[in-house]
């Protein structure tokens, strides 16, 4: 074991991608109607103690819609017992009757809501379901009736990035204590659906502007904004470095240093057969992108690349086609063209029709 | 004199794999040093700062901390960590 490699910080459980929303940037990975949920309750506990004993302290439990799995109380409770800090991140659709209070006595730290719009027919066109907007309020609701703290995570896209004011008002009367306002970033069903989504400089400008008055007005509730990198001059520091902090697992068991690593060509391995441990400290693809040795140029000899670390990897693949090349968001990039070529096309494109995340879409893509 | 506690959004604990006491919120960590940790210990709901103050004086025998705990929790209020109750 390499002395020099630390714990993971942050473990994050995709109890599985099913989901009654159809959001068009997903996280997901585009395939995912291939993820089988295989993962048993036994199987769940057994990660959360192995990632534990190693010193992770921060568990999200996501997916999908995490409120699906059947065992979610008891994974909640059991993450609780282990002195985790536990952060639920939903939808709030289709939750079982009455789970958020059995959540919060299971121990339940903080719910992450996503609410797309303050605006019923803006939330139905980009989540593709009706009842999402009536039913987001009463979980929001149940939340708070139950004590727990509520954080709004808001993806904006061109569809809502107008509404930036009245989404922070919305989640003020939701009573959020957080509010996260993420443009999201270009990878998987995002990237397929760029044309559609990619709102312009202006737009991310003015959008600023109000969350920046805002913010200045609202001492009770913390308000973040995210940039798409798109639209920055250096790549983001990807999860802190991938195989530094944080480990996600897909219901299927694989093991990933990041949500959407398995888009990489690199074999990950699996909870089933491996334990957390030696996930961490000996496999082939955890310990990859550890260290600057797989770097190219310009990042091998640029003074920043233990700020960013190069960027992400899934974007310098999926856009470069070398998982190993500079994130071409970096304005150093040899490839930064492909960027500006994106900006471009989503101006002249910005009529194509939306790609939702849903089954039938995901097993098409895979033909 | 009003008694302490952590804010119940807040985790506080001991980790032996960082050795110290940390303070968890939604997807942060703080790392507290020795006397933060020590104060922060002590705010269960069952102590005020002159209580506080008289443990940890004890403990490691110090006549008075009562400048260094004020200036802690005075600091540990404004991130909204602890209250009065």
């Amino acid at each position: 074991m390499n002395n020099e490699i630390k714990p993971p910080l942050w473990i994050l459980l995709e109890l599985t991608h099913k989901c009654p929303l159809e959001c068009a940037y997903c996280y997901n990975q585009l395939d995912f109607a291939n993820t089988k949920d295989a993962m048993s309750k036994e199987d769940w506990f057994r990660v959360m103690e192995q990632a534990r004993d190693m010193g992770a302290v921060q568990l999200g439990i996501s997916g999908g819609e995490p409120l699906l799995n059947k065992d979610v109380v008891e994974i909640v409770k059991k993450a609780n017992d282990l002195k985790f800090y536990t952060n639920l991140i939903t939808s709030g659709v289709g939750a079982p009757k009455g789970v958020v209070a059995k959540l919060k006595e299971a121990g339940l730290k903080t719910v992450q809501l996503g609410v797309q719009s303050h605006d019923k027919n803006t939330m139905t066109l980009i989540t593709n379901n009706k009842s999402a907007y009536d039913e987001k309020i009463a979980f929001a609701k149940e939340v708070k009736d139950a004590g727990l703290q509520l954080i709004v995570n808001t993806c904006i896209t061109r569809q809502n990035i107008h509404q930036v004011g009245d989404i922070i008002e919305f989640a003020e009367s939701l009573g959020a204590n957080y509010l996260e306002i993420a443009n999201i970033q270009y990878y998987g069903w995002a990237l397929k659906n760029v044309n559609a989504l990619l709102p312009s400089q202006e737009q991310i400008t003015k959008a600023r502007e109000v969350t920046n008055y805002y913010r200045k007005e609202r001492k009770d509730m913390k308000v973040f904004f995210v940039v798409p990198d798109y639209f920055a001059t250096r790549p983001k520091a990807c999860m802190n470095g991938l195989g530094t902090t944080f480990l996600t697992i897909n219901p299927d068991g694989m093991a990933l240093p990041c949500n959407t690593a398995n888009t990489l060509p690199l074999e990950f391995p699996n909870v089933k057969e491996f334990s957390v441990d030696q996930i961490w400290n000996e496999s082939e693809s955890f310990n990859y992108f550890r260290g600057d040795k797989w770097m190219k140029e310009p990042c091998r000899t640029c003074d920043e690349k233990d700020k960013d670390f190069g960027g992400c990897r899934c974007q310098a693949y999926a856009l470069t086609k070398d998982m190993n090349a500079t994130d071409p968001v970096c304005i150093k990039s040899p490839n930064h063209g492909i960027i500006n070529k994106k900006i471009e096309d989503s101006m002249i494109y910005a009529d194509d029709k939306i790609l939702y995340r849903n089954r039938l879409n995901s097993l098409s893509l895979m033909e | 004199m009003k008694k302490i506690k952590i804010n119940p959004n807040f985790q506080f604990q001991w980790e032996e794999k960082q050795n110290c006491y940390v303070l968890l919120y939604p997807e942060g960590m703080v790392q507290l040093n020795q006397s933060a940790g020590e104060i922060l210990n002590l705010c269960d709901g069952n102590n005020n700062t002159e209580e506080i103050n008289k443990i940890l004086c004890k403990k490691f025998e110090i006549e008075d901390l009562t400048q260094d705990i004020k200036a802690f929790l005075e600091e540990a209020q404004n991130r909204n960590w602890i209250s009065y109750e």
